[in-house]
């Protein structure tokens, strides 16, 4: 590796894409060499859902990954922390999307420390849609990836989501929003228990429950595990920053989530 | 008709590293010191956007003094060249000694073979881990490297400031006494440099992946007063 030096006209700026693919690095195909059958047998990532409270927002994913109607992988995390006051939840071919949200964060903390200064959410969340844009003809050929996007608005002081399409639409959402093959489940949870300006256990609780509706309705989303001690990922992001839940907080959750239903009556 | 003329290499070289050595030394110094939790970087710049103090990766801080432009231009470039390391390989294979020879070989190559050598001095920090102790890069316009494990000084009237902080260095202080210590060795005894005058960073534990700090307005103030 030598030292990449550029003449004035040439350089590539804040752009770690751009930058690499002047260097060429060799990346995932996310634009161009897509192949030429329609991809069957990939690993596939499901359930991941945002939404916003009062500090900020909430976001969570279960841990499924499945190829074809096989369970690949029982401990995939698709919530990751995108920078300091922003995280990225992926659904999707789990390939492509992985090595999309490694993209995505180089790319963050490289324009922060190139410009000395943080871009915008606005700005990230544009980034993240260029991504999926150039990710198109391989969701052309059935790896889609769709991203789930939220991070606290440092300017504006509040939490804010996006979520994608295939096409790299991003789309800016007021209160809540899931994507994967259970989100239409996790979207009806949280529909229902939604209310504004929630607090921190709520919300949390609200996508818990939201997670675990999605887990009994769609055979490709995972619910917590509890002979093996696998949870869903949550995590918020606030004014401090990005937080992981701690797994023991996730785990009683769904203890008390289903202890109550039995108390109930209901079946759990 | 142009006279034939002979210079000899040793007048090439001494005239370029002085016309370099000229450069740097119209700057101000900068400190870079270890202390028992990391690296503190301390320099003589009252600018508040024009850094002279970087983060490059996760434990790994620049450092230059000279001209602006040619120093900023690396320090990109190491941020590119960590960044794209790191991608292609792992965070963790990323590591301050190969940038610090990649730079070292860059300034001697523009030293012996471009019209005007880089009026530039710069040092790679990196933060020690289990297997690696903290480590001080110091590259000088040539390309002369030297790797220091206490402090070291860049700029023009390095000698006196050195002498001060050797006197002063001790390896187990903390950083209120560390930067204390290399802004009196900065100031020198005739001057006293407040916290409005000073660029300063720390490379430490506890601050996460990321190591890099910068120490500002307040917080400076109080750990100088």
């Amino acid at each position: 590796m030598s030292l990449p030096l550029f003449t004035t006209t040439e350089d590539p700026g804040p752009d770690f894409a751009g930058l690499i693919r002047r260097l060429r690095v060799p990346t995932h195909p996310l634009s161009g060499g897509a192949p030429t059958a329609p991809a069957e047998g990939f690993r596939h990532g499901t359930t991941v859902v945002a939404l916003r409270y009062a500090d900020g927002v909430v976001m969570a994913g279960d841990r499924r990954a499945t190829e074809g109607h096989a369970i690949a992988h029982r401990a995939m995390e698709k919530v990751f922390p995108a920078d300091r006051y922003s995280a990225v939840a992926i659904a999707g071919a789990a390939g492509p999307a992985v090595e999309m949200v490694r993209l995505f964060q180089t790319q963050l903390e490289h324009y922060e420390k190139v410009e000395g200064v943080v871009l915008s959410l606005e700005g990230k969340a544009n980034q993240l849609g260029q991504m999926v844009r150039e990710h198109l003809p391989m969701a052309m050929q059935g790896l889609a990836v769709v991203p789930l996007f939220a991070g606290f608005d440092l300017a504006r002081q509040t939490g804010r989501i996006f979520t994608y399409d295939v096409t790299g639409g991003h789309y800016e959402e007021t209160e809540y929003n899931a994507t994967g093959s259970g989100g239409r489940d996790a979207r009806t949870t949280v529909k229902l228990g939604y209310r504004d300006g929630l607090d921190r256990d709520a919300a949390v609780e609200l996508a818990i429950q939201s997670l675990y509706e999605a887990a009994d309705e769609d055979s490709a989303t995972g619910g917590p595990d509890l002979i093996r001690g696998i949870y869903p990922l949550v995590a918020t992001v606030t004014a401090g920053g990005f937080a992981s839940v701690g797994e023991d907080e996730v785990a009683e959750r769904f203890a008390s989530l289903i202890e109550r239903r039995r108390m109930e009556g209901r079946q759990p | 008709m142009t006279m034939p003329y002979y210079v000899a290499p040793e007048q090439v070289m001494k005239d370029r590293a002085e016309y370099a050595q000229k450069g740097i030394a119209r700057g101000r110094s900068l400190v870079a010191t270890t202390y028992d939790q990391g690296i503190v970087i301390v320099a003589d710049n009252p600018s508040r956007s024009l850094h002279k103090i970087s983060e490059i990766y996760d434990r790994i801080a620049f450092a230059g003094v000279g001209k602006y432009n040619e120093f900023d231009q690396l320090r990109v470039s190491g941020i590119r060249h960590a960044d794209t390391k790191g991608y292609a390989y792992s965070r963790e294979d990323v590591e301050a000694r190969s940038l610090a020879n990649l730079y070292a070989q860059y300034l001697g190559q523009v030293f012996t073979h471009e019209m005007k050598p880089l009026e530039v001095e710069i040092l790679v920090a990196e933060l020690g881990n289990g297997l690696r102790p903290p480590q001080l890069y110091h590259i000088a316009y040539e390309g002369t490297i030297t790797d220091e494990d206490r402090f070291a000084v860049l700029g023009g009237e390095t000698g006196t400031i050195q002498e001060r902080l050797d006197q002063e260095w001790s390896a187990t202080w903390t950083l209120t006494e560390a930067l204390r210590a290399a802004v009196a060795a900065l100031a020198g005894p005739d001057r006293t440099l407040a916290a409005d005058g000073l660029e300063a960073a720390v490379l430490a534990e506890g601050n996460g992946r990321r190591a890099f700090r910068r120490l500002v307005d307040e917080e400076l103030a109080a750990l100088l007063a």
